[in-house]
């Protein structure tokens, strides 16, 4: 009975020296940040007492990797891509996490099951789930393009394109294009005909290609006129429609689903504190709360029916904005991370040599 | 080649010749200038008085404001200088860092499309005329001050030229080699028979070389004659002060007779003086070199009272600061001869001149 | 007659040649001690760490280090013929003892053959997740081994893990001899488990992969594959990207170069004759760029050139250019062209200024006083001299072009992209350094390759920066 009673003003203290510390939440910025701001960061400081210093970077290990390997970790919690937080792990950049410290959904159900299968990872949580898409200005398309054959009928839609430069999401909306089922494109991809296949759809178009690589980019090439359609990510098309209004309108045939995670660097400073918001941040509330800023859907499937209208326009709601919604997933693909991982250094160099052909 | 039409006229005429860079002030005023043919003429004066500007108009780097500049009668305002045929030295010699003083020397003569053996008769002729004859493989680099001058001469020279600019060449050698050069530019003038045209603000450097020379100050020639003249007989107290030195005194024409002024000084006393370029009634500078004051000697209308103040000896002979009349910078010069008069200072002693040797110039 | 041959010695009689070695080493040392704080910063803050990188791109040894016993087994195998139950126990062994100290030492392996062969990762996955289901007799009772690599990393209160990693290396050896032991042949197993273990082809990229120096990295940034037995081929023809990109950056960097070279000379030539105050003005808008930062200077480009920018806005009024087909001004080469004339021209300017200054106009008008036209007297007399001006500026513009990379990022579209950017794709993206190292170095021996040439043609004594 004592020692309890000692376990848990140990444990209390613990975490009051947790909740002093300061953590470092590093995202990427825009409209995505702000989201995270209102519904995990003020909610979680409000109730800790703890800063948080929100940072923004443009993806990828490499800053993990580099503070990793000098020793010195300045990121507590870093938003990834599936495709990073796998490769992170399997390059011993990041803390494994334990998933028991994830609270149960506000309906009772277990962590496990209340995410989306295959989001909680050894060494990473998802938030949220995204997609990329591809958008138009409707006030300049004469003749509303709908599935991703369109996109790549630049005689019936004349007009650029702009793409993202890489390989992923292209190669699967290029053989989407071509008419492979959305169930088989990573059968097809595997194989070396259906990689040549999918190079030579992007070969019909590539003359007519703006490539971008930051998200903020898509929006901005609409608004300035510069394509004509645009692969983007669905939230930041729908942030320039819903705050901005501009007259963009998503085609979701053939969107490519993602995830979000949160993970923690190896040797992160404030580790304990950083799994303590990790927790806090993907519980059923906050996950809800979040896609009333942006149009991303909550990784877990309890925080869906909580999700309500767009925090600035009451009137606008966000459920059918969502990717995960059922309208929205009919020809969705979901990004399959083990193939990119296995394929993605020989598909980024041959898209790379590609690019410069 | 330009040749002659006005035989009445100089070689070279500036006529009513007048430069503004701004707009607004004139550095060159109404200048009229002939120099004729073979003459070796200084444009001497302070800095910024426009002597340099003068030469530069004449070389065609600057272009006059109003007036017309002839050489052997023709206007060349508009003659590009690479067109005029005028050699010219500049004051850091502007040798060509990148070619041998053979090169140098051949260039003139290259754009002159002239052949090779010529060419190369020519430039050996130029260097041995300036005795650096072995020089020609050198860079200019790798010269003395003394050598580059002489390549900058003979470069100016190669392309025999009837007239050669000279900008304050000697400006950056030390002063015994400074008067070596004058005397061989000098001697080179007299058997190559050029006109040359010189400018400097040295004025012993003017007086050595030229046959005439021309003041300047405030873009105006303030007297054009002989370098004796200049001396002896200035014109105005400017010249006065800047050739040579001089003793200045001040005060009120009071009367002219046949010639000679009466002057009032400031502090009362009357002394006489040459009337040169004064006028009864008004205010006049006396000018009176320190060589023409005798110390004592005869007595005559102007001798006055005088404190020695300060002695230095230079050898052949001692300046003597004294108060004359109330001018505390009065200098005499005394001979270092034998049996000269030995003074000391703050000795009372007596000084006169001779009213021909003291000049009424004008305020 | 005075003996020359003598040495000439000082008052106190030491040989003169002596005394003024000592003379010399005195201020020679007092140089060195001057120059040795920057020295020495500039070895530990620049020398070290791009050895070090550079290093990574002919010797990596942490395969090696991640499954030794296949390392050693490759080592001494011909390559050929069908893997054996022995190379397959070897695997086994390697990682069973690797997921017991870390469990990142097998796919940070497997990261490592994959850049070989497409589909390592998974193949070593896989057989993890089906190992983990095997179980055990470990400490008393029988476990999953998953759960027993899971303890490995049991932590004490302060975050120590509870064994140290030559303790777990020990338990791993014997763990991976005890499921050798219980599963042996274990070769139908793996291949169940994955059927690439079976491909020849892997075991061969773990051949190269072995090797801790070796010129594989080197041989990819030059788009040839080094294979297991130790052949160089050409890579396939949708492969090869490097050596392409390394000449668009020669030629990228030169036309820069050159086209700085012409806009500059004329400004730099104006700004050395006009009076101090109006050269200052005008030095103060050539150095403007300067202050404002490189990406809102290329992202002001991008507003200028795109389809719907300011040029083509002006194009169409003109009637240059048809409403609905522009221009491609940028998002290509000539954007990057167009834009990395602009950011460099600065750096050509200024040391061909700071020559020019100092060549005086007499030179020029001498060269005119004796019979030269404008055009001989600056191409025979001033040219001559602003040599050292377009050396110095030409190099400092050259090598900042080879490195460029964000320009070309941003405004360079796909033929617009140079060297730095596949550097640069690697370092950040990829997370390939020992191939970022390696086309690093590529692009050193090129630069230094040139300024060898430069040194041989035009004389590095002969530049003046300024």
């Amino acid at each position: 009975m004592k020692l309890k009673a000692l376990l848990l003003t140990a444990a209390a203290t613990s975490i009051a020296a947790t909740a002093s510390a300061d953590i470092t939440v590093v995202s990427w910025g825009g409209a995505y940040t702000k989201s995270q701001v209102e519904a995990y960061h003020k909610p979680y400081a409000a109730k800790t007492g703890t800063k948080i210093i929100s940072e923004d970077y443009n993806g990828g290990l490499a800053e993990i990797k580099s503070q990793v390997e000098a020793g010195n970790v300045t990121w507590d919690i870093v938003d990834v891509e599936m495709s990073d937080a796998v490769a992170g792990c399997d390059q011993g950049l990041l803390e494994r996490i334990d998933p028991s410290i994830l609270p149960a959904g506000a309906d009772g159900t277990a962590a496990a099951d209340d995410f989306i299968p295959g989001t909680i990872l050894d060494c990473a949580v998802a938030n949220i789930v995204w997609s990329t898409v591809f958008a138009y200005d409707s006030t300049k398309m004469a003749n509303a393009p709908k599935t991703i054959a369109d996109f790549f009928d630049t005689s019936g839609f004349p007009g650029k394109r702009g793409l993202r430069k890489s390989a992923k999401a292209n190669l699967e909306m290029a053989l989407a294009a071509d008419g492979v089922a959305t169930a088989d494109i990573y059968d097809v991809l595997e194989t070396p005909e259906g990689v040549d296949r999918a190079f030579a759809k992007l070969d019909t178009i590539k003359g007519d290609v703006v490539w971008w690589e930051a998200g903020a980019q898509p929006p901005q090439l609409l608004a300035d006129g510069e394509v004509a359609m645009t692969t983007a990510y669905n939230g930041r098309i729908f942030n320039a429609v819903a705050s901005e209004d501009k007259p963009f309108e998503i085609v979701w045939d053939a969107q490519i689903l993602d995830f979000d995670l949160w993970v923690i660097p190896k040797g992160a400073k404030n580790k304990d504190a950083a799994m303590d918001f990790l927790a806090f941040s993907t519980a059923t509330e906050q996950l809800a709360a979040q896609a009333s800023w942006i149009s991303y859907g909550p990784a877990r499937k309890s925080s869906a029916p909580l999700v309500g209208n767009y925090a600035t326009k009451p009137d606008l709601a966000m459920g059918p904005q969502m990717p995960t919604s059922a309208d929205n997933m009919a020809t969705a693909i979901v990004n399959d991370f083990e193939f990119w991982a296995d394929n993605g250094d020989e598909l980024n160099e041959r898209f790379n040599a590609w690019l410069a052909k | 080649m330009l040749t002659a039409t006005n035989t009445d006229e100089g070689f070279v005429v500036f006529d009513r010749v007048q430069k503004s860079y701004d707009g607004n002030a004139l550095v060159v005023k109404d200048l009229n200038l002939d120099i004729a043919k073979g003459e070796f003429l200084t444009m001497l004066g302070p800095s910024g008085s426009g002597k340099t500007t003068c030469l530069m108009m004449l070389a065609g780097f600057e272009t006059a404001t109003h007036g017309d500049i002839r050489l052997g009668g023709q206007p060349i305002n508009n003659i590009p200088p690479h067109k005029r045929g005028i050699g010219m030295v500049f004051q850091n010699y502007a040798l060509f860092p990148h070619m041998t003083v053979g090169e140098n020397l051949a260039f003139p003569l290259e754009v002159r499309k002239m052949g090779k053996s010529e060419r190369d008769e020519k430039v050996k002729r130029a260097l041995d005329m300036v005795q650096m004859g072995e020089f020609a493989g050198r860079r200019p680099a790798q010269l003395s001050g003394g050598q580059q001058q002489r390549i900058a001469l003979s470069r100016a020279l190669v392309f025999e030229p009837q007239l050669v600019l000279m900008d304050e060449p000697l400006g950056a050698l030390d002063k015994q080699l400074r008067e070596r050069m004058q005397y061989e530019i000098k001697h080179l003038h007299e058997r190559l028979g050029v006109t040359v045209v010189y400018v400097t603000h040295d004025q012993s450097e003017a007086l050595t070389m030229s046959d005439r020379v021309a003041v300047f100050e405030d873009g105006r020639i303030q007297q054009l004659s002989s370098p004796d003249d200049l001396y002896e007989r200035p014109e105005n107290s400017f010249v006065a002060q800047f050739i040579g030195e001089n003793n200045k005194l001040s005060g009120m024409v009071t009367g002219i007779k046949s010639g000679v002024a009466e002057v009032t000084l400031d502090n009362g006393s009357k002394v006489s003086a040459l009337a040169v370029n004064c006028e009864q009634g008004s205010r006049s500078t006396l000018s009176i070199r320190p060589e023409r004051v005798t110390l004592g000697g005869p007595k005559n209308k102007n001798t006055t009272e005088a404190e020695v103040l300060e002695l230095i000896y230079l050898g052949d002979h001692i300046r003597c600061r004294m108060n004359v009349h109330g001018n505390e910078e009065f200098v005499v010069k005394v001979a270092n001869s034998a049996g000269h008069t030995h003074l000391k200072a703050g000795e009372k002693t007596k000084v006169s001149w001779l009213a021909e040797d003291c000049r009424a110039l004008d305020a | 007659m005075t003996d020359t041959s003598a040495p000439i010695v000082t008052a106190d009689g030491t040989p003169l040649k002596k005394k003024l070695d000592q003379a010399m080493f005195r201020s020679r040392r007092n140089a060195f001690l001057l120059v040795a704080p920057l020295l020495a910063f500039i070895i530990a803050s620049f020398i070290i760490p791009i050895v070090v990188l550079l290093t990574q791109g002919v010797y990596d040894s942490s395969f090696r280090k991640q499954m030794p016993t296949v390392a050693t087994f490759v080592a001494d195998w011909d390559g050929q013929g069908e893997p054996s139950e022995e190379m397959m126990q070897a695997a086994l062994t390697d990682i069973v003892v690797g997921l017991t100290i870390d469990r990142s030492i097998p796919t940070k392996a497997a990261v490592r053959i994959n850049r070989e062969v497409s589909g390592a990762t998974s193949m070593i996955k896989k057989l993890i997740r089906a190992t983990g289901k095997w179980k055990i007799e470990y400490e008393g009772k029988e476990q999953r081994l998953s759960d027993v690599f899971r303890n490995m990393e049991d932590e004490d209160d302060s975050g120590v893990t509870l064994l140290d990693e030559s303790e777990r290396r020990a338990i791993g050896v014997t763990l991976a001899k005890a499921v050798i032991a219980q599963e042996a042949p274990v070769k139908a197993k793996m291949i169940k488990a994955d059927k690439k273990w079976a491909d020849i082809k892997y075991w061969q990229a773990m051949k190269v992969a072995s090797k801790a120096a070796s010129p594989a990295y080197l041989a990819a940034a030059l788009d040839y594959n080094y294979s297991h037995d130790g052949e160089f081929q050409q890579r396939d023809e949708d492969r090869r990207i490097h050596v392409k990109l390394f000449w668009r950056t020669l030629e990228i960097s030169l036309i820069v170069t050159l086209a700085c070279l012409f806009l500059g000379y004329p400004i730099a030539y104006l700004l050395s004759t006009l009076s101090v105050r109006s050269s200052n003005l005008l030095l103060i808008l050539v150095l403007l760029p300067f202050w404002t930062s490189l990406l809102v200077r290329t992202t002001a480009w991008i507003a200028m050139l795109q389809a719907q920018g300011v040029m083509n806005d002006l194009f169409v009024v003109f009637g240059l250019a048809a409403d609905d087909d522009r221009f491609s001004l940028i998002y290509n080469k000539t954007g990057t062209l167009i834009a990395m004339t602009h950011i460099l021209l600065p750096f050509m300017i200024l040391p061909l200024y700071s020559v020019m200054k100092t060549i005086p106009p007499s030179y020029v008008r001498a060269a005119k006083s004796m019979g030269a036209t404008n055009w001989t007297a600056f191409w025979r007399v001033y040219f001559p001299q602003s040599v050292a001006g377009i050396g110095a500026g030409a190099l400092l513009v050259f090598i900042l072009a080879i490195g460029y990379y964000i320009t070309p990022a941003l405004v360079g579209g796909q033929d617009g992209q140079m060297i730095s950017n596949m550097i640069d794709f690697h370092m950040r993206k990829s997370l390939n350094w020992n191939l970022a190292a390696a086309l690093g170095m590529v692009l050193l021996v090129f630069v230094l390759f040139l300024f060898w040439i430069y040194d041989r043609v035009v004389g590095i004594d002969n530049m003046k920066l300024g």
